[in-house]
């Protein structure tokens, strides 16, 4: 953990991990027995789901939940599915849970290499919107305003994280394919990627204009990099896509192309490992392995009293189970010792002013958070500017009095969107 | 599901930078503590006293009125300590003990505690206490005659005083190095201008009070009470340095206008708080009706903070 330096007067430097020029081949590590899949359909009982427990399932086969929608997961191993139910994710977000345990025997699921000899938007929305990076597959598809340019996070948005990194330099040959077929298949017309300057070269390779950032957080903060690098100030409260910008993680980029290249559908996620002592191994592992196993193939223990952390320690969210398993987003996974937690408090905001001189959006937190403590939302959007925030964590991060703030804010945004989706019901 | 581990689940970010309110209150404490020593050696025992009996009160009071309103006890964050002391190096050092009791009562429960308790507070405890104390009691504030029983190797009457009732000549006496150093009568923490600089500077350079309000305040002062020197009816006004080194006005730059929840908190209002503050206190010195204007302004800024705090840059991303 970075403490604050002696010389309080300057701001805290916290700096990105930038990995240096040898090549770290992730350490592979297998599913011990299951695996489990979040859908994001919600679980109902009342549909007739068209898989069932007790079904086959080979690797890189389609689960669909319900005929005709878009959504499902991929099977990254060969087995039976033992268990369907609902789960309730981060902020009570509901989904579909599918456990499937490992045979022994590996069988792989052919239709995708059937469709991937043509490349098209088709076959890519049918099999890879389960892409270890994740790629926002939908969004390629969408018609107003088309996607013109796709930004490639090459840079992890957290401390400590190497991992998309990793996967700039070792496969920029996979980058460079997936901007091909995005070509081919969408209307995509600029490619931007962006990367710290030791990337430069690898950069270069992939063939997409290459972009360097700063190592300071929060400077690989989506936002940060439209203001700093595209020069565009994105309206506080909108979505990149309504100015037909999507960003993506260099992983998933490298994951469509090495899909079309090997014509199987990628299940292998990499993440960085962070164990107690802050020592960073980077594994690949399983779309859907409980995160146990990755434990105990490093041999870190949790034990009562420490926090996982799946994420990086400023924006990472923390799980209370260590069969969580890894998705495709998953980037990083910490485990923090008891002894470096340090826990908020119920103080009232003391005005100090820390969190309004670190905020990279400059918002008046000290103002904003007085709001949503009543839980003024709509006050907080209109006078208070809570729709700037790019939920970096700086502001939780100095508070004197460890205010909560950014929960507070993620929290507000949330009720928010839930208020807003209720209203929109009625009419 | 029983035999399951118990992880602590929150919410990012997993890390602090490790400040807390009472690192920040006991580091001011110390520091100002350097500027409380010269007062104990001068003053001797009665100081040590009237220090001691109003950091205890202050906690005290700060105690039962959490008890009373049924709040945690919060003196432990050290805000209560520090106003008590910020009080005792105020007063002068034979300040009766029912004047320094009604003192830390007027500053932790008229100052702070009806307001909310720590950050609620729209002036600054002491400065609310002060004011009140000393248009209450005029004769136990007045360091002249408060003073009447020490004599030192030093001009004893009281510098603002004495420019105040016999203007610049009377001042002649007193040396900026004299001043500098503390030989001068007033409050037991007030006096010493190298170790309240001194304090101030570790400070601000710990981070723990904002320099820019601490600068301009110095800064506004010294402009005001140049430009009369300048401008005004000559032999009537004091130099800046006199002002700088006399009265509350450095203890007021660093410790009393500097305080979180009555300041503001970006980087052109807390230009204009400071500087404003300074300006004030030379003209109520300067052409106002009270010896020391400190005080006056700092409570007068204070009002005008959540005003001047709505100069705000442009959130990112802002329409309009």
């Amino acid at each position: 953990m970075i403490k604050k330096s002696f010389f309080g007067l300057l701001k805290p430097r916290l700096e990105y991990d930038i990995i240096d020029s040898k090549t770290t081949a992730p350490r592979e590590i297998t599913v011990s027995k299951t695996v489990q899949l979040l859908s994001n359909r919600i679980f109902d009982k009342k549909d007739s789901i068209l898989i069932q427990v007790g079904d086959e399932v080979r690797t890189g086969q389609k689960l669909s939940l319900i005929k005709g929608e878009d959504d499902y997961v991929i099977s990254p191993v060969s087995g039976a599915i033992t268990s369907i139910s609902p789960y309730t994710g981060n902020f009570g977000m509901l989904m579909t849970s599918i456990v499937i345990s490992k045979n022994s025997k590996e069988e792989t699921d052919g239709r995708f290499a059937e469709a991937a000899k043509s490349p098209s938007l088709q076959t890519t929305t049918d099999f890879l919107a389960h892409l270890p990076g994740f790629f926002p597959i939908s969004l390629l598809s969408k018609q107003t305003p088309k996607i013109k340019t796709l930004v490639i996070h090459g840079m992890d948005t957290d401390l400590l994280v190497t991992t998309r990194q990793q996967i700039v330099k070792a496969s920029a040959p996979a980058i460079k394919k997936g901007i091909q077929i995005l070509k081919e298949i969408s209307g995509i017309e600029t490619f931007i990627i962006v990367v710290p300057e030791t990337l430069f070269h690898e950069a270069v390779s992939t063939g997409a204009t290459v972009k360097t950032i700063a190592s300071n957080y929060p400077s690989a903060s989506p936002y940060l990099i439209l203001k700093n690098i595209l020069g565009m100030e994105l309206p506080a409260g909108d979505c990149f896509e309504k100015h037909g910008i999507a960003v993506v993680s260099a992983e998933a980029v490298a994951s469509l192309g090495k899909a079309y290249q090997k014509q199987e559908i990628p299940t292998q996620k990499v993440l960085t490992v962070i164990d107690k002592t802050g020592t960073q191994k980077l594994v690949s592992v399983s779309i859907g392995t409980p995160l146990k196993d990755i434990f105990s193939a490093l041999n870190i223990r949790a034990e009562d009293g420490d926090r996982i952390i799946i994420g990086g320690p400023m924006t990472g969210l923390s799980t209370y189970s260590e069969d969580h398993p890894v998705c495709p987003d998953t980037d990083a996974v910490i485990v923090q010792d008891r002894s470096m937690i340090s826990c908020v408090s119920n103080n009232a905001c003391i005005n100090c002013g820390e969190c309004v001189r670190i905020c990279p959006a400059k918002i008046q937190v000290n103002m904003l958070v007085r709001f949503l403590e009543a839980c003024l939302y709509d006050d907080a959007v209109d006078r208070y500017d809570l729709f700037s925030c790019i939920e970096c964590g700086l502001c939780s991060y100095v508070c004197t009095a460890k205010i909560p703030v950014f929960q507070y804010i993620r929290l507000s945004k949330q009720e928010l969107t839930g208020i807003q989706s209720t209203e929109a019901e009625n009419v | 599901m029983f035999n399951q581990k118990k992880f602590i689940v929150s919410h990012a970010p997993f890390w602090h930078d490790g400040s807390s309110l009472s690192t920040k209150h006991y580091h001011i404490m110390l520091a100002a503590t350097l500027a409380v020593i010269p007062g104990f050696v001068q003053y001797g025992g009665p100081a040590v006293a009237v220090v001691c009996f109003s950091i205890a009160t202050a906690m005290i009071w700060e105690m039962i009125i959490n008890k009373i309103a049924k709040q945690p006890v919060t003196i432990g964050d050290g805000n209560a300590a520090l106003i008590g002391l910020l009080l005792a190096m105020m007063i002068p050092a034979t300040t009766p003990w029912w004047a320094v009791l009604t003192g830390t009562f007027l500053a932790i429960v008229i100052g702070k505690q009806i307001f909310g308790g720590l950050g609620g507070n729209p002036f600054h405890p002491v400065v609310v206490s002060m004011a009140i104390l000393s248009l209450s009691w005029k004769g136990i504030f007045d360091f002249n005659e408060a003073l009447l029983p020490y004599d030192f190797n030093f001009t004893m009457a009281y510098p603002l005083a004495s420019l105040k009732a016999f203007g610049p000549d009377s001042i002649s006496s007193f040396s900026i190095t004299d001043l500098l150093i503390g030989r001068q009568t007033g409050g037991i923490g007030s006096t010493c201008g190298i170790a309240l600089l001194i304090g101030g500077l570790y400070l601000i350079l710990r981070g723990f009070i904002r320099w820019e309000i601490s600068f301009s305040f110095l800064a506004g002062a010294f402009v005001t009470a140049f430009l009369f020197t300048l401008f005004g009816e000559e032999g009537k006004y004091a130099g800046p340095l006199f002002h700088i080194f006399t009265g509350y006005t450095l203890i007021g730059a660093i410790y009393l206008a500097t305080e979180d929840s009555s300041s503001p908190v970006n980087f052109i209002p807390m230009l204009l708080y400071g500087a404003g503050c300074g300006i004030m206190t030379i003209l109520i010195r300067n052409i106002g009706a009270y010896v020391d204007g400190v005080v006056l302004a700092i409570f007068l800024m204070n009002l005008a903070n959540p005003l001047i705090d709505k100069i705000r840059p442009k959130a990112l991303g802002k329409v309009a």
